[in-house]
């Protein structure tokens, strides 16, 4: 598996826009930042890819059962430069996911290390698996 | 060739479907050899996409590299290209259940042709938060000399 994602080139991919249902009162792109989601049996954990975001603009939040990821970019350029080429824009980031019921929501632990979010939810210990001991007498 | 660059297109943004137009309009004015000036094209395999911009004493060159460490990156300069390749890493739980995999890894390399001369010695580059950031200074022969004029 660790090959499979290795070996192969890198695709151009731009980034994706969000149409998303809210609207944002202040103008601007809005992106989806791809993530990366895995559970085992502790927890799930989210990476999401929010480059340019800093520790302190990213803001995330636990409502009724959504997850939602806000990561706001400030402008790389100084006032004294000038644009030759622009490839990418930048914006905000923002994507919203409903958690599962299993997810101990006191519980949740971020980190923002070079402009990748991880996220590890861990599950509430009513939903881990119990062993039940059986008393002998 | 043709094929490649066409369906390898990134996504820049459906801001609205004329958008969309004029961009595939500036594409085939491309084939066709009459490229407005100043408008360059991504293609297939040039990963990561790249913002230049130009001060008085400097070019500045920043790309987007989630994740990437320093150690894995191979900066080059000659004449006036930059070269930036490397690779990108993501590790994989084997423990783990994938719901999702959007995140891509591989190895990427691009270069790039600044438009004027540059100081080779004194090229500096940072990363930081996923941002890569190289600054080429520019020579003292390509640098804007102010004349003053006497009275």
């Amino acid at each position: 598996m660790a090959n499979e994602t290795q070996s192969r080139d890198m695709q151009v991919r731009g980034k994706q826009d969000v149409s998303g249902a809210a609207e944002q009162t202040r103008p601007g792109p809005v992106f989806t930042p791809p993530v990366d989601i895995c559970e085992d049996e502790n927890g799930i954990k989210l990476m999401a890819d929010m480059p340019g975001v800093k520790p302190d603009d990213v803001n995330i939040d636990v409502r009724e059962n959504t997850l939602t990821l806000a990561g706001k970019v400030k402008p790389f350029e100084g006032a004294e430069e000038t644009d030759l080429m622009i490839e990418y824009d930048i914006g905000l980031y923002y994507r919203q996911f409903t958690l599962p019921e299993l997810v101990d929501q006191e519980k949740i632990d971020a980190q923002l290390k070079d402009g990748v979010l991880t996220l590890v939810l861990p599950k509430a210990e009513a939903a881990k698996p119990k062993k039940i001991e059986i008393k002998s007498g | 060739m043709f094929t490649r660059g066409f369906f390898d297109f990134p996504d820049l943004g459906w801001r609205s479907p004329f958008e969309e137009m004029d961009r595939m309009r500036r594409y085939i004015d491309q084939l066709m050899g009459q490229a407005e000036s100043g408008y360059a094209l991504p293609r297939a395999g040039v990963f990561p996409l790249i913002n230049l911009t130009e001060s008085k004493e400097a070019y500045i060159l920043r790309a987007e590299l989630p994740g990437v460490k320093a150690g894995d990156l191979d900066i080059q300069a000659t004449g006036r290209n930059i070269t930036i390749s490397g690779e990108r890493k993501i590790e994989t739980d084997q423990n783990a259940t994938y719901h999702r995999r959007e995140r891509s890894a591989g190895s990427f390399s691009r270069a790039l042709t600044l438009p004027g001369e540059i100081d080779r010695d004194k090229i500096e580059a940072s990363l930081k938060d996923g941002v890569l950031t190289v600054s080429v200074p520019k020579s003292e022969k390509a640098k804007a000399k102010q004349i003053e004029i006497k009275s």
